[in-house]
């Protein structure tokens, strides 16, 4: 079956899709969106993690039709999507967003690929900066749920933050890094406010 | 593979009855893993994800109607109040992924022993709303489960909503498992005090079969309370009471052993979650439920 659905904010079609496909199989093999990673199929790791209609979900879990017209957001696009959401546009139309840039936007727009321009959203840097990325395995998942954490909650407890990401398991860095790495975001995107 | 798109409930029920084999799929996670794991290949899938009454409630003056694809994210946030043993119980499910699919109507067609939402479900009161092309018909609780992941509903129907009785008192659930997140219950025990009818309702998840109340549980705490006036009073629970009341909790379960614990185990720590939850969801009572003041 053919499957029409808005990756990273562009229209996006996978052809030949078999019906009892995934989601992070068609973003993985079908286009070329390597970022959400296949580890456990069954929804127990997060690294599959994406936002679907804004909602955080495990890609693995998803069949493919089900997204029929719907909006996806993966790692490849959480830059452009971040930095659109700090430069106060639409964060659901990546790519759309004019004017001045937030504080470490990335504001590609031309890019034509949904794979993003390789500058990196807020999150991205403070995993960066705070050595949360050992293997990196898990770590598109953690950036995408973190992410929308600090979406929903600027300002999010400790407890916001393990239960944010109870649903990605790590098993490098013991979690407190990551921890460290979220805190440190948060911390930026107040003093950019 | 065939994969049906019904864009409303009535193409939907007409689908399911054109192919009563066909698997519904809403949040995914149950059929997804099946599928992604190859120990199921249906030949049609059933998309539920287009029809949005699926995923609406209705708090009535009794009942909530809950739609079958409400996600467990949204029971948590917005019906606490009229349905806090679900609400607790949706808490304790899996991860925030997870939750923002998976809702109730999943977990009944499932009907996995395991499925977090059906103590509370037992304790609460609820009817499951079943619907085929030949009509809709109203499935108690207590006659929904029929076996190791089996239900009452027949080929040819779909769940469309549970209407859960809201709550009249405290209410409690718990489950025991290796950690808070991603954790199939090892045993799991809901319970629901109704000051209105002056009755307890109780729900056991991972111990039996099938999600069970504890019946003969419920009849002697209901008759203990009654003989010692403890609704009107509000007195604390005599410790012999809260103890029959978990020993009776244990002896409803018809466990197992298997890779999560022991049939032994088990027993324990169901009659453990009855004693705590007893005394959590009466505190509760006595805190705040009660028409008399000043007592204990």
């Amino acid at each position: 079956m053919r499957v029409n659905f808005t990756v990273n904010g562009r229209e996006q079609r996978a052809d030949d899709v078999w019906e009892g496909e995934s989601l992070l199989y068609v973003l993985r093999e079908r286009l070329g969106l390597p970022g959400s990673k296949n580890a456990c199929e069954q929804g127990e790791c997060g690294s599959c993690t994406v936002r679907l209609d804004g909602v955080p979900v495990c890609s693995c879990l998803v069949a493919a039709g089900q997204v029929e017209g719907r909006e996806v957001l993966t790692v490849e696009g959480l830059a452009e999507y971040a930095g659109n959401r700090a430069a106060g546009g639409g964060a659901s139309v990546p790519g759309a967003a004019t004017g001045e840039a937030g504080a470490g936007a990335a504001r590609p727009g031309t890019a034509p690929h949904p794979g993003g321009s390789g500058e990196l959203s807020p999150v991205q840097q403070a995993f960066i900066d705070a050595g949360a990325v050992q293997c990196g395995f898990c770590t598109p998942g953690l950036l995408v749920a973190a992410d929308e954490l600090l979406e929903r909650v600027p300002s999010p407890s400790d407890a916001d933050i393990r239960e944010a990401l109870s649903g990605n398991l790590c098993r490098c860095t013991g979690y407190e890094k990551i921890l460290d790495a979220v805190r440190l975001a948060a911390a930026r995107q107040e003093e950019t406010v | 593979m065939d994969f049906l798109r019904p864009a409303t409930w009535e193409e939907a029920l007409a689908a399911k009855a054109e192919h009563p084999t066909a698997v519904p799929i809403a949040g995914g996670t149950d059929v997804m893993v099946e599928i992604n794991f190859d120990h199921r290949r249906p030949e049609y899938l059933l998309d539920l994800n287009r029809i949005g009454e699926l995923s609406a409630w209705t708090v009535g003056e009794e009942t909530v109607e809950l739609g079958a694809s409400v996600p467990y994210t949204r029971i948590m946030e917005h019906l606490r109040a009229e349905l806090p043993g679900l609400a607790i119980a949706s808490h304790t499910v899996a991860s925030p992924q997870i939750r923002n699919r998976g809702g109730v109507g999943g977990n009944l067609g499932t009907a996995s022993p395991a499925g977090d939402a059906h103590p509370a479900l037992l304790a609460a009161g609820a009817e499951v709303e079943a619907e085929s092309v030949r009509g809709s018909r109203r499935i108690p609780i207590d006659a929904f489960y029929t076996g190791v992941k089996r239900n009452a509903l027949a080929a040819d129907e779909l769940i469309r909503s549970v209407h859960i009785k809201k709550a009249d008192g405290p209410q409690q659930f718990s489950k025991v498992g290796t950690r808070n997140a991603m954790v199939i219950a090892v045993c799991a025990f809901g319970l629901a005090l109704h000051p209105a009818t002056r009755t307890v309702r109780t729900g056991i998840g991972s111990a039996a079969p099938t999600p069970v109340r504890a019946r003969v549980a419920e009849e002697f705490l209901n008759a203990a309370l009654e003989e010692g006036g403890f609704w009107e009073s509000g007195r604390i629970i005599t410790p012999s009471i809260a103890r029959e009341f978990a020993t009776l909790a244990a002896g409803a379960c018809n466990p197992i052993d298997d890779v999560r614990g022991t049939a032994r185990y088990r027993r324990h720590a169901v009659a453990v979650m009855a004693r705590r939850q007893l005394g959590w969801t009466w505190e509760q009572y006595r805190g705040t439920g009660r028409a008399m003041e000043g007592a204990a």
